[in-house]
């Protein structure tokens, strides 16, 4: 079934490539049109000082209907949670429960202007303390910012109260260690933050080195990057000793949170001796992930970091209303605003929802699914560390690439052709072909039952033919891609001349 | 399942956690709701507000409440948009993609500009990130940020300039604007980027041609920032030779949501594209060589450069970025001026409105858009709330955001503002 399939005419309303929007419709087409002007006209270039736009935006033409069209044939060449299993390793695509989409679009929260009176969103600003004060709670790290937009940009949050906390101890220090096996945002952010990365290796069951990370460890660090439960699924059992190492020399541990969903309820980052944390709520709280974002990365700290928290902070008064306060020694604001509001309201609606019973409850469940795919699949996809994951595993396609030819790649392209969403794969860069399953609690029995059937399959049909394989996906919108074509002959935008 | 798994209890599944750092009691939070009492819980909460959208707003300062055509939240609201990953897996991704491919067109589009990226969080970590990447460019370690720029979005870069990656000037602020002469005496052979917004905070045109060659005469880059939402009446920053322009794109389809989430976007020149922090998305082909989007130049990026990435940044805001582009396409080059022109006119005709009530003063005479500061001939904070009283929400009293403009109150008007709502604002503020 291809393109080529005379069955299947090319341009059928609900497969293949659509045109673009600016080649929909005809010069005459329009949606919405404005109402006519209540005030006196006046002359645009007297008021704006003959910076008037001389020659239009090539915006598209098109009726509402056109639109509706567009965006429906696009939405049906997506895949989201709601197509089917979505087990992208350390991306947590949990189910978006339908009430949060409702409630951020409830007029008293969807309509505030950031800079109304206080008395005019108290309850808005008693809905941030809340969801605060259950971080913090959940992280054991009482100081809470909601203002970050996303992980990468928490853990610049956190590596700058960092550098402010060191510097007000006198010396900003130098440099900041990471494993490996981290995630790509640790380093970017480090840099971003003025210091050096120095990489540490890690061992073989993706954990921390305490050999090389004391070796690493002086007065010019500042601080450890780490995530725990790890990229490999595994919950480093040297916790303790690794953040009291990192503490002899006076520096911070910073907990990258993108494994949260793993031990809610069941273990804090804070009584692990972390000195601050970063939850992305578009992972473990639920929120949707938007095609990439909006998400939203709130960061928890000790009460040492605390007084260099970002402001504005959303706090409950004396007198049992709320107000917006600035710490003593804060580094300042990382955005705009509050932080990504309407992520915060569904983040809440989730806890609430959920309550502290059923926050751990996901956890458990969480892993517990993780753990029976791993047990079905690790007799045909080697488990490079066999014993108990925590919410993710990693396997290893290298057996099929030795025996078959047939890499992790082709694997995951063929996992669409059944209808389920690849796992996350070559990453960790330190297990060889790895594919990083998260199932995540919101699955059934079923769906891991067939996501097990279906990894089966694909094995058998890697012995039985390979090139099945290397050919797939066979009946997506479109197959594979030619993403050199893309680098070398960049086409990034459409330009009107091309057009009609 | 357990059974399958080998253990009795979930607890086993859990011996890796050290006994010491094991939780060993119930989160300390309420206990779960149903749906009815979340709802219900989540409504008392939104109802103890009072939105500006319930009142006659004239907030603006970055924020703004423009109409929302009734399609672009039927579209967002597409579980295949707003539940998919970061279109990692192009084949089934192709919605996100070809998305993003449009409104990295309809950003160039709007900005005059050549290419564009798939989002930031952002105004304000927008400019940030193009005063990094303009020094990343000109090796250069100096930015200076004209001091009419949102005050908020100063603090952000600073607080990013804390990490020494830069070093921030400030160039002061005169009768609401920066002049070039000013800026000239800062800017020199040491600076990255000349960095000005326009309209700026106070609702203000910058003279961008000017600006714009005191930057270049220095070999600094020129960084606008713009307000999307004017680009159908007010020239391209392109045109006065702008090399990033980056801006807010809330007002384009986006609900307040008390200012969170936004739109960053960020739009450069083709020379600069390998410095382009964020994502980008290119058409290419498929095997079949039918005509197909991908993620693309990710050698900048950080899950591929680590500590040499051009920014950290990994989730953008996709989702807010599909309500632009669907709004862009609602109004088109005709409404989307339609909407900039009435946003002009109905600011100039409350402003001539409010000055004639004899209690406000204007303090700068240079031409504005969309948004004006008066100074109130009494206490602002007093005047905010009478009128709050009334159903309005008067502006925003600037010295609550910075104590150098105390007495100034920003009034922006949207077209969603009407004739009579204005007059009524007059006369009301006339009879305090």
């Amino acid at each position: 079934m291809t393109a080529s399939d005379a069955r299947f005419p090319t341009d059928a309303p609900t497969r293949g490539p659509r045109k673009l929007i600016f080649e929909t419709g005809s010069p005459e087409s329009r949606c919405v049109e404005a109402p006519p002007l209540d005030v006196p006209e006046i002359s645009l270039d007297e008021a704006l000082a003959g910076s008037v736009r001389s020659h239009a935006p090539a915006l598209p033409h098109v009726t509402e209907v056109e639109i509706a069209r567009h965006y429906h044939h696009l939405a049906t060449m997506n895949f989201g949670v709601d197509s089917g299993p979505y087990p992208l390793g350390s991306c947590t695509m949990k189910y978006n429960p339908r009430l949060n989409e409702d409630v951020c679009r409830l007029e008293g929260l969807s309509g505030l202007h950031p800079y109304q009176p206080l008395e005019t969103f108290q309850g808005a600003l008693g809905l941030m303390v809340g969801l605060s004060d259950a971080l913090a709670e959940i992280s054991g790290l009482p100081g809470v910012t909601l203002q970050p937009a996303a992980g990468a940009h928490g853990e610049f949050t956190a590596v700058m109260m960092f550098r402010a906390y060191h510097t007000a101890k006198g010396d900003p220090r130098k440099r900041v260690i990471i494993p490996d096996a981290a995630h790509g945002t640790n380093p970017a952010t480090v840099a971003m933050a003025g210091y050096e990365v120095t990489t540490i290796a890690s061992d073989a069951r993706g954990a921390v080195d305490l050999d090389a990370l004391k070796a690493a460890l002086d007065t010019d660090v500042a601080a450890l990057m780490l995530t725990n439960p790890n990229t490999l699924g595994l919950f480093d059992p040297n916790i303790v000793a690794i953040t009291e190492a990192v503490h002899a020399v006076g520096a911070l541990a910073y907990c990258d949170g993108a494994n949260m969903n793993a031990i809610m309820g069941k273990a804090r980052p804070g009584d692990m001796g972390f000195d601050a944390l970063h939850i992305n709520l578009h992972k473990t709280f639920s929120t949707p992930h938007g095609g990439g974002g909006p998400g939203a990365g709130p960061v928890c700290v000790t009460a040492a970091l605390a007084p260099f928290l970002p402001g504005p902070l959303p706090v409950r008064l004396d007198d049992g209303t709320f107000g917006v306060g600035w710490t003593d020694h804060s580094i300042g604001r990382v955005r705009s605003s509050f932080g990504n509001f309407g992520v915060l309201v569904r983040a809440y609606a989730y806890v609430l929802a959920l309550g502290g019973d059923g926050l751990r409850a996901a956890s458990e469940q969480a892993v517990l699914s993780a753990n029976y795919m791993k047990e079905k699949l690790k007799g045909t996809y080697p488990l490079p560390y066999d014993r108990p994951c925590m919410h993710e595993f990693v396997l290893s396609g290298a057996r099929l690439r030795k025996e078959h030819g047939v890499h992790t790649l082709d694997v995951a392209k063929r996992l669409l052709d059944y209808g389920i969403h690849p796992p996350t794969i070559y990453f960790p860069l330190i297990v060889d072909e790895a594919i990083m399953f998260e199932p995540t609690e919101t699955e059934s029995l079923e769906d891991l039952d067939r996501m097990i059937e279906v990894m089966l399959e694909i094995a058998a049909e890697a012995a039985s033919d390979p090139d099945l394989l290397h050919g797939a996906p066979y009946s997506t919108p479109v197959r594979r891609l030619d993403e050199a074509r893309a680098v070398k002959q960049p086409d990034l935008r459409w330009r009107p001349s091309s057009a009609r | 399942m357990l059974r399958s798994v080998g253990v009795t209890d979930v607890d086993e599944l859990f011996e890796s956690v050290p006994e010491a750092v094991r939780l060993g009691r119930p989160l300390d939070l309420p206990d779960g709701l149903s749906e009815m009492e979340t709802a219900a819980a989540m409504r008392a909460l939104a109802d103890a507000n009072t939105p500006a959208t319930r009142l006659v707003s004239f907030a603006g300062a970055g924020c703004y409440d423009h109409y929302i055509p009734a399609i672009v939240d039927h579209v967002v609201r597409r579980p295949e948009f707003f539940t998919a990953y970061t279109p990692y897996q192009p084949e089934v991704s192709q919605g996100t993609l070809q998305n993003i491919y449009e409104f990295q067109t309809l950003m160039c589009e709007l900005t005059g500009m050549d290419v564009a990226n798939a989002s930031m969080y952002d105004g304000a970590t927008a400019f940030v990130e193009a005063a990094l990447m303009a020094s990343r460019i000109t090796k250069r370690h100096k930015v200076v940020v004209a001091g009419s720029v949102h005050p908020e979005w100063r603090v952000v870069l600073r607080t990013y300039a804390a990490s020494g990656n830069i070093e921030v000037v400030t160039c002061p602020v005169e009768d609401g604007v920066i002049s070039a002469a000013t800026a000239a005496l800062l800017v020199d052979d040491s600076t990255a980027a000349l960095l000005v917004s326009s309209p700026n905070f106070v609702g203000h045109l910058e003279d961008l041609a000017a600006l714009g060659q005191v930057a270049h005469a220095a070999g600094a880059l020129f960084v606008v920032s713009v307000n999307p939402i004017l680009a159908g009446v007010l020239e391209p920053p392109s045109s006065f030779g702008a090399d990033i322009v980056v801006g807010e794109g809330q007002p384009l389809g986006n609900p307040m949501s008390m200012g969170g989430p936004g739109l960053g976007f960020f739009a450069c020149r083709q020379a600069h594209l390998r410095q382009l922090p964020g994502r980008i998305v290119g058409r290419t082909v498929d095997v079949d060589g039918r005509g197909a989007f991908v993620l693309t130049m990710q050698t900048r990026e950080q899950h591929i450069r680590r500590e040499k990435a051009t920014s950290n940044i990994c989730s953008n805001h996709a989702l807010n970025a599909l309500a632009a582009a669907v709004y862009l396409s609602a109004v088109g080059a005709a409404g989307l001026e339609s909407v900039g022109r009435a946003c002009v006119a109905k600011a100039h005709y409350l402003r001539d409105a409010l000055l004639a009530t004899e209690k406000f003063d204007a303090p700068y005479s240079a031409p504005f858009a969309n948004e004006f500061a008066l100074r109130y001939a009494g206490d602002p904070a007093a005047m905010h709330a009478q009128m709050l009283r009334r159903g309005f929400l008067a502006g925003v009293d600037l010295g609550t955001i910075d104590p150098g403009m105390d007495g100034l109150v920003l009034f922006a008007v949207t077209e969603k503002r009407t004739k009579a709502e204005m007059d009524s604002l007059a006369k009301e503020v006339a009879s305090l």
